[in-house]
């Protein structure tokens, strides 16, 4: 420490008390050490602050001078202590930080996660994208007459393809009343309701007297589509089909149209889409997802046969359209890899749980 | 559709393409190409054997055998597990050293006490399509042996067995399709050759015959039999076969066709008759000549006559079925079953050959009414070629003639059939279904590649061949046409858009109770909707449900009126699992009610408004429910009363609840949840009864709700009115007020409200105190208020006063005092 040149009484050892004042400061280890001597330092009592009170007690000529000595002092002492102060809460902040610091991973996962079923995440999913084109999404009772399900959509009594569709039937016996085994009653609802033009796609849920097994169950899940307006075409089923391909599968998949047969469409047609994962290149097979076959099975589809759209009341000379539906679960099963259909309607939580809020 | 290669390149002799392409162009014409079975590349080493003896082995678990085996050479000793063979059959015999496919070498072995040295095998074991659980029975005991079967000739050469079979599924409307004739006129398309269709109708079909008396009754020449036709065919041919030799065997060549085709022979007549269905489509019957008296009559059958099939069934017959009988009664379910007493036999020398076509309506309910889905049945429902039968019937007495040394008598021929209609075709109709041109001249050569009669220029008159009864219009000849020029070179173009409306509001909001309840904790699942009466009685549901007729099981024959006994059975299966604590739910449709009989109305046009009212009054309500179920740590009956309030909120529908009571739940411990004063739903915990009954975690908890009611009541709500969002000061103040112990909090609660006034911004219970401070029969509902003026600092005047007031009307509805 330098000694002043001067001082304003030699015999006032000013710089002592401000050099023990410096040292006490630098000495303090601890916040609550330096807290506590904060008094002797810059407190009323202090030897500073006395002295400052002191200095109206000095002739005029010197009080000028000392007053300046002392308020040095007095500021490189109180400088000194609010730097040590700084230092000293930040070493206390942190460490109570530290103190505080937790395992975090130790959690109780007290919040119940829930989770929503592939099946009507899948449904939102399909319904967004006709949505998107500008369309609407349409219902129908699940608990349905034979004339919807079958009788409208050109599938008289005694027609091979009632049989094969296995249908439940509801008592009364020979009322008529079944569980629809399609979604296709829809198509008819809605044209019956809305007439044409129409573009409407209807989810549910269908049945058929099948036991369940790992591949088949009762219940499952279909998407119909009904596109009913002047000039439709078979091209702008490929279209649409085409469309919605991509955005469920993936962009760039080709799809293909195989013939069939479907009593209420005309000409009617199988819809195959490339499969998302190996796209038919040997190199990406064996593939879990097609079985190598290089396609997945997309539904079934057609331009609406105009016996049906004379059942609804629709101009089959001013209007036609085109209709699809497809399995909802085989989508599901397809994209995600499932490998037993019971799951779906089992009810076990870890399984719906993997899906989250939504896929 | 089984579909051996070779048969159909016997048809079609320019075909040359590899397997591949031919599925290929199959799959492209509309025939999905099941499955594709190479025979006999893989077999060696099995050879022909006769069956010596078969003693049967008891005491084990299941039936074995122990029998001898000559192969020519030597005698094998083999133990079988198959019980469909009989001593003297001749069969597929795998000698020591046999390879089968699937690289399965054959060696002796000690099985059941005997050495089996070698395998008789099954068509499956020789990769033959087929009944895969017996034997493979070459021949009849009762045949003689047939060149090509002698005893220990290789069966692979013996058969010709090595070739290609494709499994072909056949659609609907392509009844011509199960048979080589139609399948080779597709691919005779697909490959640009040239088709000898077998099927059509040639000067030789009228040689021997008769035609049609015009009437119902054909009346051959001389000496043919006599047929009437009463009901329920157009077109009845019987030709007269005799002098067959009943030991003549059918050659081999013709065995392995219906081997390979998936049927069994059995005797020269029956083979006959089932190759010429294979080939040509039409199913036809052969009748022991000796055993039919008096005129073939096609007729119902009237209540009280009874027939044995073939297959030995005693069946009584109703009005519904359509019969062949003669003077002594009904002979045969037509197009369905014969009868056994006019059945051929070993020793049959005179035959009677049927070649009909029945009303496809009258076949396909007969079929199902005695449970005798048919080959011949299944070709009789879609539809078989009215032209056809004089073809087949001489098809089938040629070989008879040619195989079994037979002579052919005179054939009668009734035919009514009804010429149909030519359709008239706008030659650009084609190319607007399917939104690209094509070629006049394209169109009228695809419509006569399927075997059309096409005449003028614009528009055609098209008149579809016999063989195809599905072609009725324009858009079934556009199909063809569309069809056979490839679906795969129909433009992809996107239908213009419409202006869509976007989710509807009952959609969106559906959707949000869904995420609303996943969000609130609870996991999704979708259960079927199939319940027993029993759990219902359990859960005390007095709902009436509607019942199936045929139920998946007996034990779940009703349609769910409520989601709990699904939800339960999911939460039962996730305990049973090993999972403790379990909280699902489920949106979906319940089914209140029975249903009642509506009378269709006809698809001409539209259904009258009357009409489809009465459709829909004919159908139980069904709407849309929510439910949800807890179980182990975390449900608690309080949890489900708030999951179903919390569902309300996220909808925008405020909810209230009540003390409720209903069979499924603790009478103490039910909440009714309302809106605007009518019931929604209920919520709780479950009575220990239904707990006890149903196995469940004690303390389990529900609840369920009409979610179609509370979308509606959302609905109705209209758009949110959005709340002034006030930026002074709040006052809070705290009331503890005492009240009877029934008193319910709910009226507390909203007498508070009440009172307060406009100034009460918000309001929550936050302790309920029993105990010696409040007395006995009495308990303390602590109450927070927070208090907001939206223009103004509250005073302390204000707020005690809204205070006082509030406590007042509390004190008024339920008697409730300040607690001091």
């Amino acid at each position: 420490m330098t000694v002043p040149a001067a001082s304003p009484h030699p015999d006032d050892p000013l710089d002592a008390v401000r050099d023990a004042a410096l040292a006490t400061v630098a000495e303090a280890v601890t916040l609550e050490i330096l807290l506590r001597d904060r008094a002797g330092l810059l407190g009323d009592k202090s030897p500073l602050l006395l002295a400052r009170r002191a200095l109206g007690q000095l002739p005029a000529a010197e009080r000028k001078e000392a007053g300046q000595r002392v308020n040095a002092a007095l500021t490189e002492v109180s400088s000194a202590y609010e730097q040590k102060k700084d230092v000293l809460e930040t070493e206390r902040d942190a460490r109570v930080l530290v103190e505080e610091a937790v395992d975090v991973t130790v959690l109780r996962q007290s919040l119940p996660h829930g989770a929503r079923h592939p099946l009507t995440t899948v449904i939102e999913r399909a319904a967004d994208v006709f949505v998107a084109m500008g369309w609407e999404v349409a219902e129908g009772p699940e608990l349905e007459h034979a004339w919807f399900n079958f009788d409208a959509l050109n599938i008289p009594a005694h027609h091979p393809a009632r049989e094969e569709q296995d249908t439940l039937w509801i008592e009364p016996e020979g009322s008529g009343l079944l569980l629809r085994t399609q979604t296709s009653p829809v198509q008819i609802r809605t044209l019956l309701e809305r007439g044409a033009p129409c573009y409407v796609v209807a989810p549910g849920r269908v049945f058929r007297n099948d036991s369940l097994d790992a591949t088949h169950s009762p219940v499952f899940a279909q998407l119909e589509g009904l596109c009913v307006d002047e000039g439709i075409t078979m091209a702008h089923l490929r279209g649409t089909l085409q469309a919605f391909s991509s955005a469920m599968y993936g962009e760039g998949l080709a799809t293909r149209l195989r013939p069939s047969y479907f009593p209420f469409t005309e000409p009617s047609a199988e819809l195959d889409v490339q499969c998302f994962r190996c796209r038919g290149s040997v190199e990406l097979q064996p593939c879990r997802v097609c079985s190598d076959e290089g396609w997945i099975e997309g539904g079934g589809c057609g331009m609406v046969n105009p016996a049906v759209l004379r059942a609804c009341g629709v101009d089959p000379d001013r209007y036609s359209g085109f209709a699809f539906g497809m399995g909802l679960d085989r989508a599901v099963m397809v994209r995600h890899e499932v490998a037993d259909i019971r799951d779906l309607y089992e009810g076990d939580v870890r399984f719906s749980s993997a899906f989250g809020s939504g896929v | 559709m089984r579909v051996p290669v070779s048969w159909l390149r016997s048809l079609l002799p320019g075909l040359t393409a590899p397997v591949q392409d031919l599925s290929a162009a199959l799959i492209r014409a509309g025939f999905e190409v099941e499955g594709v079975h190479r025979v006999g590349e893989d077999v060696s080493g099995v050879v022909v054997g006769r069956v010596l003896d078969v003693e049967e082995l008891t005491g084990f678990k299941k039936p074995i055998r122990f029998c001898h085996v000559d192969v020519g050479a030597r005698v094998h000793e083999v133990v079988c597990g198959a019980q469909n063979f009989a001593v003297g059959d001749l069969v597929p015999f795998a000698v020591p050293g046999a390879v089968l496919p699937g690289d399965f070498r054959i060696a002796a072995r000690q099985t059941y006490g005997h050495t089996s040295d070698g395998m008789i095998c099954s068509a499956a074991e020789l990769g033959l399509p087929g009944d895969p659980s017996g034997i493979l029975v070459l021949a009849d005991r009762d045949l003689g042996l047939d060149a090509g079967l002698e005893l220990g000739r290789d069966v692979v050469a013996a058969l010709g067995l090595r070739d290609i079979v494709l499994d072909v599924a056949v659609g609907y409307d392509r009844g011509y399709c199960l048979s080589m004739r139609g399948l080779a006129r597709e691919v005779a398309t697909a490959f640009g050759l040239t088709y000898d269709d077998p099927g059509l109708v040639t000067d030789q079909h009228a040689l021997g015959g008769s035609a049609s008396d015009g009437g119902c009754e054909g009346q051959p020449g001389q000496r043919g039999h006599r047929v009437r036709v009463e009901d329920g065919c157009d077109r009845f041919v019987l030709a007269t076969v005799t002098g067959l030799d009943p030991s003549a065997p059918s050659p081999t060549w013709l065995q392995r066709r219906l081997v390979l085709a998936g049927m069994r022979p059995i005797s020269l007549a029956v083979d006959v008759t089932n190759h010429v269905m294979l080939e040509l489509g039409q199913p036809l019957h052969a009748y022991d000549a000796a055993t039919v008296t008096g005129p073939i009559v096609v007729r119902r059958a009237t209540t009280g006559e009874r027939l044995t099939t073939l297959d030995g069934t005693d069946r009584a017959l109703t009005v519904a079925d359509l019969v062949i009988a003669d003077d002594s009664g009904p002979i045969g379910l037509a197009g369905v079953m014969g009868g056994l007493a006019t059945e051929i036999t070993a020793g049959t020398r005179d035959v009677l050959v049927e070649a009909a076509r029945f009303d496809p309506v009258l076949i396909a309910r007969g079929a199902r009414r005695h449970r005798l889905p048919s080959e011949a049945s299944k070709r009789f429902e879609r539809g078989v070629d009215p032209g056809l039968a004089p073809v087949a019937a001489h098809a089938a007495a040629d070989l008879l003639v040619r195989l079994g040394g037979a002579v052919v008598g005179p054939v009668t021929d009734v035919d009514r059939r009804v010429e149909a209609p030519s359709i008239t075709l706008s030659v650009g109709f084609s190319g607007r279904v399917a939104g690209r041109a094509y070629a006049p001249e394209v169109v009228i050569a695809r419509l006569q590649d399927v075997g059309c009669d096409v005449n003028g220029t614009d528009p055609l008159q098209v008149r579809p061949p016999s063989w195809r009864p599905d072609l009725t219009g324009t858009s079934e000849l556009a199909e063809e046409v569309i069809r056979l020029e490839g679906y795969e070179t129909l433009p992809v173009v996107l239908p213009p858009a419409p202006a869509g409306r976007g989710l509807s509001a009952e959609r969106r909001l559906r959707r949000t109770a869904s995420r609303a309840l996943a969000a609130a904790g609870l996991v999704e699942v979708t259960t079927p909707p199939f319940v027993g009466a029993q759990v219902l009685q359990a859960i005390g549901g007095g709902t009436t449900a509607p019942a199936l007729v045929n139920p998946l099981s007996a034990e779940e024959s009703l349609m769910r009126p409520s989601l709990l006994p699904g939800l339960l059975k999911a939460l039962d299966r996730n305990v049973r699992r090993g999972l403790a604590d379990v909280a699902v739910f489920e949106t979906g449709h319940v089914f209140l009610g029975a249903g009642s009989t509506a009378s269709s109305p006809g698809v001409v046009g539209a259904p009258t408004d009357a009409e489809r009212a009465a459709l829909d009054a004919a159908l139980p309500d069904q709407p849309s429910y929510a439910g949800l179920v807890l179980c182990g740590a975390g449900a608690s009956w309080d949890r489900a009363v708030e999951t179903v309030l919390l569902l309300g909120r996220a909808l925008g529908v405020m909810l209230e609840v009540r003390a409720g009571a209903a069979g499924a739940f603790h009478p103490g411990r039910c909440a009714q949840v309302l809106h605007h004063g009518t019931s929604v739903g209920l919520a709780g915990e479950l009575h220990p009864r239904v707990v006890t009954a149903l196995g469940l975690p004690a303390r389990t908890c529900a609840a369920e709700v009409d979610l179609d009611a509370l979308v509606a009541a959302a609905v109705a709500g209209g758009e949110v009115k959005a709340p002034r969002v006030s930026s002074y000061p709040p006052a809070t103040v705290d009331v503890a007020l005492v009240v009877d112990m029934p008193t319910p909090a709910a009226l507390v609660e909203a007498a508070l409200r009440n009172g307060a006034g406009e100034l009460l911004e918000e309001l929550h219970l936050f302790d309920v105190y029993t105990g010696p401070q409040v007395g006995e029969g009495r308990r303390s509902l602590a109450y927070a208020l927070r208090l907001r003026a939206p223009d103004r600092t509250l005073t302390d005047v204000e707020v005690l006063g809204a205070r006082d007031a509030a406590v007042a009307e509390a004190g008024a509805r339920t008697g409730a005092v300040l607690r001091s």
